[in-house]
C-alpha cells in the first residue's frame, strides 16, 4: 500500500498497524504523536489502529525550539 | 530611642512577600520563561536554563526524522516534564490550520497537557505575527480546552481580543523574533499591560539584560526569550544575567520608581550648610 509519512512517499505490505509501523522506526515506547489524515491517533490505539493506502502519517517529536 | 531602632528593625527585616507569576491557575517563582532552540547541544541547552531558573520552557514539535537521531537522548530526556513545564510552541506554523493541528499534536505527546504558546507567523523574513490566523487559532483552541498564551503584536485592541476569546496569558513581541533590537515600543506594551486581567509577557525581541529590565519595569508580569541566551558568546553566563534582570525589573517596578521630573532637579544632598555660604 502507498503511504504518505513524514511527508516521503513510501510502500509498504499491508496490514500495518501503527504500533508497527513505530516499532519498525526504533520509536516504541519513544515520546511521540502520531497524526493520521489530520486526526490524532491516541496511544491508546496505535496497536489496533491499521493504516490503509494513500494515508497520510505524520509522526512528531518535541524539539528544542523558541 | 528603643522605638526608633525597632522600627528601623521593622524595616530591614520585612518579610520578602511572595509574588508568584500564575498562569492558568498555576503559581511560578520565576518570571523568566525561556525557549530550548539553537544551543551547542543539550548539556548546553540544560545548563543554561538551570542558570536561567526558569520553570517554563518552551519547545517546538517537529517531524520524527528532523533534529533527532534513533537511540540518541530527546529533549524531554534532558527536561523532563516532571521537573519543568514544558510550553509546546507552533513556531513556524503560518496558518490557523497548522498551529492548532500542531497542538492537538503535542496534547498527545505530553499525555494531555494543556498550557500551549501559539504563534502564527505571516512572514518568513519579519516572523511578525499574523493576526487575524492567530485570532482564529486562539478561538479554537480555547474551545477544544487548551490554556493558550499567545504571540502577538504589540497591538492593545487586538491583546483584548485574545484575552475575551480567553487566552491565559498575552504575549506581545518587543521587536522581531531573533532580532535582538529590544524594547522598541515601550508605549503600546504600556497600553496593553494596563487593560489586561491576564499575565502579560514580552515574546521576542530582548537582546540582552538590560532590555529584560525593562519590559518587567514597565509592568510586564514575565519575559520569554531564547536567542538573547543562547545566542550569547556564554550563554549559561547570559542566562544567569536574565534571571537578575527580570528579577531586577520586577522588584522595580513592585518598588515603584520615583517620578521623571525633567525641570526641577534637586540635589539629594542638603542645599544648606555649604562652606563658604553667606
Amino acid at each position: 500500500m502507498e503511504l504518505i509519512i513524514n511527508g516521503e512517499a513510501l510502500t509498504l505490505s499491508a496490514p500495518l498497524s501503527v504500533a508497527a509501523l513505530l516499532d519498525s522506526r526504533n520509536l516504541t515506547g519513544k515520546r511521540v504523536a502520531v497524526e493520521r489524515n489530520g486526526e490524532i491517533v491516541p496511544k491508546s490505539r496505535h496497536a489496533e489502529t491499521l493504516l490503509t493506502t494513500g494515508d497520510r502519517i505524520e509522526i512528531v517529536v518535541a524539539v528544542g525550539g523558541g | 530611642m528603643n522605638q526608633a531602632l525597632n522600627q528601623i528593625n521593622t524595616t530591614v527585616v520585612a518579610p520578602v512577600v511572595a509574588d508568584p507569576l500564575v498562569i492558568a491557575g498555576r503559581a511560578y517563582g520565576s518570571r523568566l520563561l525561556v525557549g530550548t532552540g539553537k544551543y551547542k547541544d543539550f548539556a548546553q541547552t540544560r545548563a543554561a536554563i538551570d542558570a536561567s531558573g526558569a520553570e517554563i520552557v518552551t519547545v517546538a514539535i517537529r517531524r520524527t526524522n528532523i533534529g533527532q537521531e534513533p537511540g540518541q537522548p530527546s529533549l524531554l530526556d534532558v527536561l523532563p516534564p516532571d521537573q519543568f513545564t514544558i510550553l509546546p510552541n507552533t513556531a513556524g506554523c503560518f496558518t490557523a490550520d497548522d498551529a492548532v493541528r500542531t497542538l492537538r499534536l503535542a496534547r498527545e505527546l505530553l499525555e494531555g497537557h494543556a498550557l500551549v504558546k501559539l504563534e502564527v507567523l505571516g512572514d518568513s523574513l519579519t516572523l511578525f505575527p499574523n493576526m487575524p490566523e492567530t485570532l482564529k487559532a486562539a478561538d479554537i483552541l480555547v474551545k477544544d480546552g487548551f490554556s493558550v498564551m499567545v504571540y502577538c503584536a504589540d497591538d492593545p485592541i487586538q491583546a483584548r481580543m485574545l484575552e475575551d476569546i480567553g487566552c491565559v496569558a498575552i504575549m506581545p513581541l518587543a521587536s522581531l523574533i531573533g532580532s535582538g533590537m529590544g524594547i522598541l515600543n515601550p508605549w503600546n506594551l504600556q497600553l496593553i499591560i494596563d487593560q489586561a486581567k491576564v499575565p502579560v509577557l514580552v515574546d521576542a525581541g530582548v537582546g540582552t539584560a538590560s532590555d529584560a529590565a525593562i519590559a518587567m519595569e514597565l509592568g510586564c508580569d514575565g519575559v520569554l526569550m531564547n536567542t538573547a541566551i543562547a545566542a550569547a558568546q556564554d550563554p549559561v553566563r547570559m542566562a544567569g544575567a536574565m534571571k537578575k534582570a527580570v528579577e531586577a525589573g520586577r522588584e522595580a517596578w513592585l518598588a515603584g520608581r520615583m517620578p521623571k521630573k525633567f525641570y526641577s532637579a534637586v540635589p539629594s544632598s542638603p542645599s544648606g550648610g555649604l562652606i563658604g555660604a553667606k
